[in-house]
């Protein structure tokens, strides 16, 4: 008969050995560490963002020449004595601008992203979990958002309640979250359907267990490095509205410090060039941290 | 072609329904301010007494319930009258009418130039990953992203029009050259030049990123493979096969970045004193003109509304899968 | 016995890694003659898709390279063709199929015009005539209403009416050898048994000769003449159709045919217990101086893993690579 005789083919594990390869099995957050500090621009950006930090939140204990002071002769070039990176059209010292400058800038970069960060993730998970009407209603307004120009409404929140940190922080936040709403409702949608979810909630765990423990931490990845995107941007937002003058004239920052000496930069080309560096230096390196994020959590996406 | 009516409809209404919320905030921005029109007018003009008052609030209807102002608002912004300037006491449709078009001109002028550049420079970067034009962009896009589009505005300026004068350093045209001539068109080309280099490298480094993705994206799917496949040459692969469908997202994307994009024009507008929508709605700001500041927010949020929707709907008329209805 | 259409002699390509060269396909001899029906079987990853690669030339050269050997078809060997001339030879002379017909064609076109675009491109003729042959090849693939449907673009059609137009595509320009890597594995099982009976009735009216790339030992049967055996980027066992199935003298190839039992199944009898062969393929940076299949093999010997066994005849165009069995055809049992 053509029968082939299987029993030569039954498993004879116990007389071989079956050369299988385990490789190390490494938890997901050591990897995208690992992954992250092999990243060159990464890390550079992350000691780029240290020594900024330094310069804004200790220097100004060491060098405490108030930046509104008039210290020197107006309009004198980086390298004059007492200004060592010159002063504006008033005399300030550009130098304790940028120190204690800095401070308003990151601040109001880190809590507008914050805020923003909180009402995204709020609208778009619940859109993307629950679905239905929730979605669409959470939709429409996310889309309604979306088409007010950004700046101009910014600029038009902060007009009407009196500039300050916090009023321009808030108008920062309220005009940008919808980026972030969409991630998180595309991440919560996507998680939502795979496998594991379908688990979870066959042993009956509350929608909010499973939010919470199971879609959140998978989202984690996308969405800080969305949250870092944010913070760029809010810093230049800030940096945005300071320069046309519509934040809080009483803090001192590197966005006001551009638009104040605006009508001399052909005279005094420091006194707008220094700040904007600065401004730049900052937005560069959380880019480079966020972009190395991206790359740590989701290699296969990273096309170069 | 019953497909694409049925959506054309949908997102017309939803067009229309995004406009009707914005013109409902801009009525709620009015009231929430505080202090109100009366407030400015009378300061303005002195010694009220409560009667003047009385009759300056029923002149604006301001003695009508909320509803019915609402309404009133919403007519008024149908016929085209989006209020009255306070600062130049002229309507504000006309402000923004004389506006427009500068925006426009630089706007326009630099999308153009950056989506063209952009997909040139994402083409050509996919057919050569990991070379160091691919890195240049990788650089660009995050030294663009990076640089306050104002800042950078500045730069040039100091760079090219004190450093080595090559441009003017503001406003649109030389006083005193007639308004039509061709020397005055050619004047305004040179005055545009900064402005838009800055505006536009801004969307340079976007979409040159976003095109290179798109394009690597495609030249792996599985119908680039078939072409080569079918003895096709490497050209008619990348700008037949795999461009037109790497085209479809970054025309899309650029189509809804609208909003993103007149921010940029705002703060542009700003540095090189161009005399646009965005000098306009600063100066505005500055001087408390209500009226002014909301018309000019409603009609950009609008002109955004409308602009998303024409993408929406091209967008649905070039890719045939949409257009035709899909069997998957 | 005429000569080979395509005859493929020593074959090693090799792929840059992150762990290291990675060795894909390594002394791989495979003729092939007019007409003839050829399966080439594996798991996944042993090379099968990468020959057909080579033979078109299309392995994508970072991160791969063909490093040695030859494939002449019909004596000129294509390895050392220019690029010029390998375009012309792609869907001209050697046209291919590949596995998932729902992705394999633009969805920007209709499926008329990318047909007239293979035609424009190697027959020279007008636009008209083009897509009256376009018209004629989507009617000789079995779809209804060809003149209708060659406007249509791919999303308006399922999944086995896009492999039929894939088919259309490479056979529009009467190709002497057609490839076709996994044509059906992205189908329904009945549509699988359609494209195969027209790939039949299609090479007997055409005489093209079909490469048939499986994993699917069902399918070499339902199709192939004769059978090349890959494990890991080696030919192990090469013969009839018919002969392997009753006597696979190669213990990977008893394996393979183990796997399905319904190949031998006698329907009125017991059912026979499911085997496995235990174990992975082996990454192919690591391949040493053995048989590759060494580490699974019930059978191996100390030899086995020394030294790469050289072909050896049993049969009638029946080889097999193995130290079991000795040159003479007697072997091992």
């Amino acid at each position: 008969m053509g029968v082939i005789d299987n029993s030569q083919n039954q498993v004879a594990s116990a007389s071989f050995e079956a050369e299988i390869e385990i490789s190390d099995i490494e938890h997901p957050l050591r990897e995208a560490a690992r992954m992250f500090v092999r990243n060159k621009a990464a890390v550079a950006g992350l000691i780029l963002l240290l020594g900024i930090l330094v310069l804004t939140l200790v220097m100004p204990f060491f060098y405490t020449i108030d930046p509104f002071d008039l210290v020197w002769a107006p309009l004198s070039p980086p390298g004059t004595e007492n200004a060592p990176f010159g002063t504006d059209y008033l005399g300030r010292d550009i130098l304790a601008g940028i120190v204690h400058g800095g401070g308003a800038t990151l601040a109001v970069g880190a809590s507008a992203a914050f805020l923003a960060v909180i009402i995204g993730l709020s609208v778009g998970s619940l859109a993307g979990y629950y679905g239905g009407w929730v979605d669409e209603v959470l939709m429409r307004i996310t889309e309604f958002f979306q088409v007010l120009p950004t700046l101009l409404f910014a600029m038009v929140i902060v007009a009407l309640f009196k500039p300050s940190v916090a009023t321009v922080a808030i108008a920062i936040g309220v005009v940008s979250w919808t980026a972030v709403a969409r991630l998180a409702r595309s991440e919560f949608l996507r998680i939502r359907s795979l496998d594991y979810i379908k688990a979870a909630r066959s042993i009956s765990s509350s929608d909010r267990r499973i939010i919470w423990f199971v879609i959140l931490p998978n989202a984690m990845p996308s969405l800080v490095v969305q949250a870092t995107l944010a913070v760029g941007g809010a810093i230049l937002f800030e940096a945005g509205l300071s320069f046309l003058g519509l934040a809080d004239p009483n803090v001192m920052s590197w966005g006001f410090m551009i638009g104040s000496s605006r009508d001399y930069l052909m005279d005094a080309w420091w006194t707008v060039t220094i700040p904007g560096i600065f401004i730049f230096l900052t937005v560069l390196a959380v880019s480079l941290i966020g972009d190395g994020l991206n790359d740590a959590t989701n290699p296969k996406l990273r096309e170069r | 072609m019953a497909n694409f009516a049925i959506i054309a409809v949908k997102r017309i209404i939803n067009a229309a329904v995004l406009i009707l919320a914005v013109v409902i905030l801009n009525f709620l921005l009015i009231h929430i301010a505080p202090g109100d029109i009366v407030d400015t007018i009378a300061g303005e003009m002195g010694g009220i007494t409560p009667e003047i008052i009385a009759e300056i609030r029923a002149e604006y209807g301001l003695d009508k319930p909320l509803y019915e102002q609402l309404a009133l608002y919403v007519l008024k912004i149908l016929q085209g009258d989006l209020g009255h300037s306070f600062f130049y006491d002229i309507p504000v449709a006309t402000l923004i009418w004389d506006a427009l078009p500068q925006t426009l001109l630089l706007v326009i002028t630099a999308l153009s130039l950056a989506l063209v550049i952009g997909t040139i420079f994402g083409v050509i970067a996919a057919r050569r990953p990991n070379s160091a034009f691919s890195h240049f962009i990788t650089v660009l896009a995050l030294v663009g992203f990076s640089a306050p589009v104002f800042w950078t505005g500045l730069m040039f300026l100091i760079a090219f029009a004190s450093f080595i004068p090559v441009f003017p350093p503001a406003g649109m045209a030389t006083p005193g050259l007639e308004p039509g001539s061709m020397d005055y068109y050619l004047d305004v080309l040179h005055h545009m030049v900064l402005p838009v280099v800055t505006l536009a490298l801004i969307y340079l480094a976007f979409y040159s990123r976003l095109s290179r993705a798109s394009m690597l994206d495609v030249l792996g799917s599985d119908y680039v493979r078939t072409a080569r496949a079918k003895g096709l040459s490497e050209r008619v692969v990348v700008y037949k096969h795999a461009l037109r469908n790497a085209l479809i997202p970054i025309v899309t994307i650029a189509g809804l970045q609208f909003a993103q994009i007149l921010s940029g024009a705002v703060l542009v507008e700003a540095v090189f004193t161009w005399p646009g929508l965005g000098t306009l709605a600063l100066e505005a700001i500055l001087r408390r003109d209500g009226p002014t500041i909301l018309g000019i927010l409603f009609f950009s949020a609008a002109v955004v509304v409308v602009f998303n929707l024409l993408t929406d709907l091209t967008y649905n008329l070039i890719d045939p899968r949409v257009r035709l209805g899909s069997k998957e | 016995m005429a000569d080979p259409l395509l005859e493929i002699e020593g074959l090693r390509v090799e792929f840059d890694t992150r762990d290291g060269v990675a060795t894909v396909i390594d002394g791989l001899d495979i003729s092939l003659h007019s007409g003839e029906i050829l399966g080439i079987v594996g798991e996944s990853g042993c090379g099968k898709t990468m020959t057909a690669l080579s033979i078109m030339r299309l392995v994508p050269v970072p991160p791969g390279r063909i490093a040695k050997g030859t494939i002449r078809l019909q004596g000129e060997d294509l390895l050392q063709a220019s690029e010029k001339r390998m375009r012309e030879v792609r869907g001209n002379a050697i046209s291919m199929i590949f596995q998932e017909p729902m992705t394999s064609l633009n969805p920007v076109f209709s499926v008329g015009d990318q047909i007239v675009e293979t035609i424009l491109l190697h027959e020279g003729c007008s636009k008209r005539e083009a897509w009256r042959r376009a018209v004629e090849m989507l009617d000789a693939v079995g779809i209804a209403v060809p003149e209708v449907r060659a406007h249509e673009y791919p999303h308006q059609m399922s999944g086995g009416m896009r492999q039929r137009v894939m088919i259309a595509m490479a056979l529009a320009c009467e190709p002497r050898l057609l490839i076709a890597d996994e044509p059906t594995t992205a189908l329904d099982v009945t549509v699988q048994a359609q494209i195969f009976d027209l790939l039949k009735d299609l090479q007997e009216k055409t005489g093209a000769a079909i490469v048939l790339i499986t994993h699917d030992m069902g399918a070499i049967l339902e199709m192939a003449q004769r059978v090349v055996v890959m494990y890991a980027g080696r030919k192990v066992e090469e013969g009839p159709v018919d002969e392997i199935l009753t006597n696979p003298r190669h213990p990977y190839t008893s394996g393979l045919i183990g796997c399905v039992p319904h190949l031998n199944a006698d329907l009125s009898g017991e059912r026979l217990p499911l085997t496995e062969i235990p174990g992975v393929v082996p990454p192919l940076t690591k391949l040493g101086q053995g048989c590759p299949f060494a580490p699974r093999c019930v059978k191996a010997l100390e030899k086995c893993r020394l030294e790469m066994p050289p072909q050896s005849v049993v049969g009638e165009g029946h080889r097999v690579s193995c130290w079991l069995i000795e040159n003479d055809g007697s072997g091992y049992e």
